[in-house]
């Protein structure tokens, strides 16, 4: 007989898990004590939030299933903007929360939520434990929902009773899991492939449109070379940035609201779309009747109920992309052929490359391309949301899966820093940088004091305009400059951080950004960066919401 | 817009109605009617659920209903062949008499059993499809409908076939 806590963590080493994001809680007391005496590294984050962001960042960089664990109520509470943020953007999380015993269930005991209630449409799947007997199955079964399918976030509710009580694991027949509603398709239809093939086969106009399913199937290199043997041009999503290297001659870069001009044109003009992983996002369409008007389309994708959701789909496969995309370069035996299609291309790229002007000032982009020739490769970046956010994905030369990680379908300020700490924690060696603003990065900041207790060396880089930049730049486009509650007041980020224990830098001119990076880089642990950017720099090119994607707004050029 | 009937099989588990409700009313769709009990398998129930939309809100509904880790199958079965049956308790004003007299001789017609009989009203239990509880329900509004209680509607595919396509 061994204790629920111990059979916790029999059951997590079982799965592979080292490293949980947590803060401690009266009910999770027996969960806290037996992780003493644990091999698993544990984080102790400032504020649940940060947990949940850290085990999706840790998840996102590594390919693995991240961890985090919170106590009861509120506790549990502050995990629900990081669960939803896994879901939009289909991240494998387990979230264990700690519960009242299951004698006080119900009775609004002290720092008790019905947080399987709270999170019912934000997690792939949730579970209460009704007795120790199931726990072991449960975490089990938590790890493959979370981990296959499309994948994405499961809760585990844990009341203090079962935690405490005693039954028997048997790690053998518990880790069996056999769920009856639940079997992924992860082979593509034969019939399907099949009727693809033909019709690539015909097109004049081939796009390939590659999202964030790419990535997570491990689907990437299987991507570039299906594209490269039928000749296909490749936008990614936001999501899908790294699908294929940003400096891949048939690569577009991203499309939708902030997406390279020849990328929506080419969605626009094309009469084959090829969507991979994606989810016809109203980021990426803009109006969906507008979306690939002339174009039929090929949709694979792990979950059938993303077939036919937003755009009708002319020929479905339902699977895993990685398995799919073998399949599919296994069936056919064509050649790459030459096609005016694809020099049309390379005249848009030639014409519309994304500039933004060259004067002297300390422009967010030029910051972004920078850190992207230092890098040259290397790297994991994390970004905040807004402004830095769409910058980082314009400008940064994203060369492999995984090396991009931001919070796409919620759009989650706050995101940004503690899923850098759970990259850096993921890939120990591997520089990782936080492009944030000064908005978001205020959403979390608090997490300074985890990096510096566990020296991690997250580098942040704060693109520090003193607004909410989006928004006051959909003010300054569609409200007449009112800038209604979005101006900030000036933070001295290089002080803040020095409170935390954290090293940083002020930059306020172009020629100072390599040397601040390279010092950045040189620290062994976290540092900031407080780039004070040229204030009312937009992002461009922009698509208004509901204009059609070729209808942009265009920014200078150089 | 039509009315469509599924039937949902899924695993015997706490919170397994409120997952399958909740995506109805998450999505904005609302349900006609819903109704739950036990199964030919013990540890599996069936859910009934009427709801109104085309046949893509539809469909997309059935997608999303089989992503649930519980939800076993998933039949659409508005367009097989079926049967669907409700029952009603329907309390009615009948006054000894004339009135009673009535109502006795309308739930003759409907098949309806009288199963209490009070002072002032009875009781009727009438099974049947909607449109047929529908009937009865409008006929003895004349008389005053004290209180109504319908089940909401069940259903079946004919003949041997176990389920039906997933569709249509």
């Amino acid at each position: 007989m061994k204790s629920g806590a111990k059979i916790l963590f029999e059951s997590l080493a079982k799965e592979g898990v080292d490293t949980i994001f947590g803060y401690p809680g009266g009910s999770v007391l027996p969960i806290y004590d037996e992780l003493y005496d644990s091999d698993i590294r544990h984080i102790l984050v400032r504020h649940e939030q940060a947990a949940v962001h850290a085990a999706d960042g840790y998840a996102r960089a590594s390919g693995k299933v991240g961890v985090c664990l919170a106590t009861s109520g509120p506790g549990a509470c502050n995990l629900v903007t990081g669960i939803a943020t896994a879901y939009m953007d289909s991240t494998p999380v387990i979230a264990i929360t700690g519960q009242v015993p299951t004698s006080l269930l119900g009775r609004d005991a002290f720092q008790e939520s019905d947080i399987t209630g709270i999170t019912l449409p934000i997690t792939k799947h949730n579970y209460l434990v009704p007795r120790t007997e199931e726990l072991g199955r449960i975490i089990h079964e938590a790890f493959y929902i979370a981990g296959s399918g499309r994948q994405g976030p499961v809760l585990v509710d844990l009341p203090k009773d079962v935690t405490t009580g005693t039954a028997d694991y048997d790690m053998e027949s518990d880790s069996l899991v056999s769920l009856r509603g639940y079997q992924p398709t992860l082979q593509g239809h034969r019939l399907m492939i099949e009727k693809a093939i033909q019709r690539i086969a015909v097109a004049d106009r081939p796009l390939i449109y590659a999202g964030g399913g790419v990535i997570s199937s491990g689907g990437s290199e299987d991507l570039v070379r299906f594209a490269e043997k039928w000749n296909i041009p490749v936008t990614t999503t936001l999501m899908g940035l790294g699908a294929i290297p940003c400096d891949h001659p048939l690569s577009l870069g991203m499309l939708g609201m902030h997406g390279t001009e020849y990328a929506n044109y080419a969605v626009t003009e094309c009469d084959l779309l090829i969507a991979v992983g994606v989810r016809f996002d109203d980021r990426v369409t803009g109006k969906v009747e507008a979306f690939a008007p002339n174009a039929d389309i090929i949709h694979i994708d792990i979950d059938p109920a993303e077939i036919g959701k937003n755009k009708r789909v002319d020929i479905p496969i339902v699977g895993d992309v990685k398995i799919v995309l073998r399949q599919m370069l296994h069936e056919d035996n064509h050649e790459s052929v030459p096609r005016q299609w694809n020099e049309r291309i390379e005249q848009w790229k030639r014409d519309f490359p994304t500039s933004y002007p060259d004067d002297g000032k300390l422009r967010p982009q030029f910051i972004v391309k920078e850190l992207s020739d230092i890098l040259d490769g290397r790297g994991i970046i994390v970004t905040e949301v807004g402004q830095n956010q769409m910058w980082a994905a314009q400008h940064f030369c994203f060369r492999r899966p995984r090396q991009w990680i931001s919070s796409g379908g919620l759009g989650t300020m706050g995101y940004g820093f503690p899923a850098a700490i759970g990259a850096a924690v993921a890939c120990p060696g591997e520089p990782v940088f936080d492009i944030a603003g000064d908005g978001s990065f205020q959403m979390n900041i608090q997490e300074l004091a985890t990096v510096a207790q566990y020296n991690i060396p997250v580098k942040i880089a704060v693109l520090n305009n003193q607004y909410l930049g989006m928004v006051r730049q959909w003010q300054e486009l569609f409200y007449e400059r009112r800038y209604s509650y979005t101006e900030l007041t000036p933070v001295d980020f290089v002080k803040v951080a020095e409170a935390y224990g954290v090293p940083g830098l002020r930059v306020d001119r172009p020629e100072d950004v390599r040397p601040a990076f390279e010092a950045a880089l040189a620290a062994d642990g976290p540092f900031v960066l407080d780039f004070r950017i040229e204030r009312e720099e937009n992002v461009m090119p922009m698509v208004p919401a509901g204009a059609a994607i070729n209808e942009m707004i265009l920014g200078e050029r150089k | 817009m039509k009315p469509h009937t599924l039937s949902i099989l899924v695993e015997n588990k706490p919170g397994v109605l409120s997952r399958v409700a909740g995506l109805f009313t998450r999505r904005g769709y609302n349900i006609e009617s819903l109704a739950v009990g036990t199964s030919e398998e013990p540890d599996m129930s069936r859910i009934t659920v009427v709801s109104i939309g085309d046949d893509e809100a539809i469909e997309q509904i059935k997608k999303q209903l089989n992503k649930l880790i519980e939800v076993v199958k998933v039949t659409d079965l508005t367009y097989v062949d079926h049967v669907a049956r409700e029952i009603a308790l329907i309390k009615v004003q009948a006054e000894p008499g004339s009135t009673r007299a009535e109502v006795m001789q309308l739930a003759d017609h409907f098949r309806a059993r009288i199963v209490d009989v009070g002072k002032k009203t009875v009781i009727l239990e009438v099974t049947g499809d909607t449109s047929k509880i529908n009937a009865l329900e409008s006929l003895l509004d004349q008389y005053g409908i004290k209180e109504l209680v319908r089940t909401g509607k069940i259903a079946m595919p004919r003949g041997s076939r176990a389920g039906a396509p997933k569709s249509r």
